[in-house]
């Protein structure tokens, strides 16, 4: 018994362990560089995020993300957290008083926090709600922004799975090439 | 609850469903031994590691090699965690893992649970990651599907003393179905971005000009695995959550079938090998028909909201979306967290701590329900059948006649065995839960007051008991009480389970298989179906109720008053 035990032990650990994973990573290296190392995003030489990873935006000159529980700060991407808070926790039910400031009908994505802390979208209503705040802060016209808005909605993967969402990184992208 | 929302669930149940046909077939050919092209080189890799693959082992040799091997992988595993900190492929420079977290991680990945007690992107190097936890995702699922095997022979032989060679069908199922799966979704996986790389982390400066570290790793190949194996422990903290782990709806929906074909097609190659198909078809109808009924009560619950929330002035458009992310949507979310507490797995693309009371109520019911709607790998097939013999027995006293199932007579020494079985898990969870919440060392961990904080510590026993893995995230699991408490009741899940299962299977193999007669139950009907159903709902959930009273149900009355914690 000791011989298959000990030659599946460490033949497999070698195999699913070492080889395959590093012969996995060297040829996904090759073929799909870009995904296989976090989708990048650069602009010119400097890497300003992963289209991927949420980012956060405060100001009123930004579109904001959604609430992030990471603990050290709001998206850190080295560790990502959810609140884990229940239903009836009221220092769940304080955070989002707090995130409403007394508006009403607020989408739920702006007065909650997302599962991973690092959540790239929003809602296109949450998004649309930011149009007044961030054309006033700008000095730009509201259709403009609106139309910026709209142009960033992602509609669902294949018209079929998901929900449409709009990407903050990107759109505060294009909002920051808008003159 | 939208339309569009039924149609992906339809659609992703729907592909997996197919897919489970040609995996079933294949499960069947790796059973008996059919290796097709491979013979030769499955031959040869046997002969190399001294297996003989016609040597059967009888059922206490196969568990006794099945619990060396289960018992040398812990070692080695423990081992690899304890001295990351000296070990290569550490570009984070993290440290070893403490004795306590080391030996309840250990066990939960070669119990096929994976409990995960560290956020994996904070503390775990990425030899760790590759070389200790990954294997044991395939090593462990290898081990369920094994004694799947060695219970399906039992079914199909009559008068037999044997079972199979563990090493033969470890060796098997390990290099020729999970080996060439997880590859080839782990190259999907990459292509719809996520990462597999041998970088740490990646430095961005964001527009504003605040600083952002993006934490990397080779995610996408343990990715594929964990689904596959139903294991469920993620690379990153959040699991399948994290952007890099769930990039988008698509990749959620391959997980959600990744984690589901393998359970269901056992069904299938358990009909194939039991020679009736229909055999196979009913238990894969029970199997379905719940994880129907629980991703619609979990749609349903999360879809209506929080009433707390909408009073404070939330739109309900969205439903909860506490702890979820936008991408996949409130149905691929219901259906994801329905089929890993169902099937075992344990990833979440949603966070079920802030699910709303009823909604989490649902995931942490199908764990208590024995793992077989539709289990794990392996486990959720023998868990099945374990309901099965006490399904026709019940029939059997109903009507007044000996029992049987498949042709084998059900005798007091297979009830007996299958009791025990089914009560393993009600003993772990209830026991050493209830300890947990009287103890000071237990509830110094909950993060939630009122009846949710009961609930968190319900569902990590729940969770580690039943190997699922799956977390009300809130506890701090990462204390010597509950690393070492939660371990046990993984053990006891896992082994104290299988080793009633493999007696029960010795003793079946042993017993002639009689021939249908006027009198036989069919066991492939609806009413059979409709019986098994009942009895996984009765014998398996009954005792949860009263617990589940004081916690989730306690919450969604509390909730609907206003009250909070």
């Amino acid at each position: 018994m000791l011989r298959p035990l000990l030659s599946l032990l460490i033949g497999f650990t070698v195999l699913l362990g070492v080889v395959l994973p590093l012969g996995v990573t060297a040829l996904a290296g090759l073929t799909m560089p870009e995904r296989a190392s976090g989708s990048l995003v650069r602009q010119g030489d400097r890497v300003i995020g992963s289209a991927l990873i949420g980012q956060h935006f405060e100001g009123d000159r930004w579109f904001h993300g959604r609430p992030s529980a990471t603990s050290a700060a709001p998206y850190d991407a080295a560790s990502s957290a959810a609140s884990q808070l229940g239903p009836t926790s009221g220092a769940l039910l304080a955070a989002v008083n707090e995130r409403l400031a007394g508006a009403r009908n607020v989408p739920a994505d702006a007065a909650t926090a997302s599962g991973s802390g690092l959540d790239p979208h929003i809602s296109p209503e949450n998004a649309t709600a930011q149009v007044a705040r961030v054309a006033q802060a700008r000095g730009l016209p509201m259709p403009r922004l609106a139309a910026l808005v709209a142009q960033h909605v992602e509609g669902r993967e294949f018209g079929l799975l998901g929900e449409p969402r709009v990407n903050v990184l990107r759109l505060n992208l294009a909002l920051d090439a808008l003159r | 609850m939208t339309i569009i929302g039924w149609a992906q669930i339809a659609l992703v149940l729907g592909c997996a469903l197919l897919l489970a046909v040609p995996v079933g077939r294949w499960l069947g050919c790796l059973a008996q031994g059919r290796m097709g092209v491979l013979a030769g080189i499955d031959r040869g890799v046997l002969r190399a590691a001294g297996v003989d693959p016609a040597h059967g082992q009888g059922w206490q040799a196969y568990l006794l090699a099945m619990l060396a091997f289960n018992a040398a992988g812990f070692v080695l595993l423990y081992a690899l965690l304890r001295l990351q900190g000296v070990l290569p492929l550490n570009p984070q420079g993290f440290d070893g893992i403490p004795p306590y977290l080391a030996f309840n991680t250990a066990i939960s990945f070669v119990t096929n649970t994976n409990w995960q007690a560290y956020t994996g992107e904070a503390a775990m190097s990425h030899l760790s990651q590759m070389t200790g936890l990954a294997v044991q995702n395939f090593l462990s699922a290898g081990t369920g599907i094994a004694l799947a095997f060695a219970v399906m022979r039992a079914f199909a032989a009559g008068g037999v003393s044997q079972l199979g060679n563990f090493w033969a069908d470890l060796t098997r199922i390990t290099l020729w179905l999970l080996l060439p799966g997880a590859v080839i979704a782990g190259f999907a996986f990459i292509a719809m971005g996520v990462p597999q790389t041998l970088a740490a982390s990646a430095a961005a400066t964001t527009i504003p000009g605040g600083e952002q570290t993006i934490a990397l790793g080779p995610v996408a190949f343990q990715l594929a695995i964990k689904h596959l194996g139903t294991n469920g422990g993620g690379f990153f903290g959040v699991n399948s959550l994290h952007p890099f782990e769930g990039p988008s709806a698509l990749a959620t929906s391959l997980q959600i079938v990744l984690q589901v074909v393998i359970p269901f097609g056992l069904c299938l190659a358990f009909g194939r090998i039991a020679g009736d198909a229909r055999q196979g078809r009913a238990l894969l109808a029970v199997m379905v028909g719940f994880v129907l009924l629980a991703t619609f009560a979990i749609y349903a619950a999360e879809a209506a909201g929080n009433p707390l929330h909408i009073t404070a002035g939330v739109s309900p458009a969205q439903g909860n979306m506490e702890g979820k992310d936008l991408r996949f949507g409130l149905a691929l979310a219901a259906l994801f967290t329905a089929t890993t507490t169902g099937a075992s797995c344990g990833a979440v693309n949603a966070m079920i701590d802030s699910f709303t009371p009823l909604g989490g109520l649902v995931p942490m019911f199908l764990i208590q329900l024995g793992e077989v709607l539709p289990g794990g790998v392996g486990s959720g097939l023998y868990g099945m059948l374990v309901f099965a013999l006490l399904a026709v027995f019940i029939a059997g006293l109903m009507v007044g006649r000996t029992p049987e199932y498949l042709g084998k007579k059900v005798q007091a020494r297979e009830v007996k065995l299958a009791m025990l079985a089914v009560l393993v898990l009600p003993a772990a969870i209830l026991g050493l839960a209830g300890l947990s919440l009287v103890l000071e060392v237990g509830t110094a961990s909950l993060q939630d007051a009122g009846p949710h904080g009961l609930s968190e510590m319900l569902y990590a026993f729940t969770s580690a008991a039943g190997n699922n893995g799956s977390a009300f995230g809130g506890l701090t699991a990462d204390t010597p009480w509950l690393n070492t408490t939660l371990g046990l009741a993984m053990l006891a899940g896992r082994f104290g389970f299988v080793i009633p299962v493999l007696a029960i299977a010795g003793s079946l193999a042993a017993k002639p298989r009689a021939p249908e007669g006027p009198g036989t139950l069919p066991t492939h009907g609806p009413l059979f179906i409709g019986l098994l159903a009942g009895v996984i709902l009765i014998l398996g959930g009954l005792q949860y109720l009263p617990a589940l009273a004081l916690g989730p149900i306690a919450e969604h009355v509390a909730m609907l008053a206003g009250q909070t914690f």
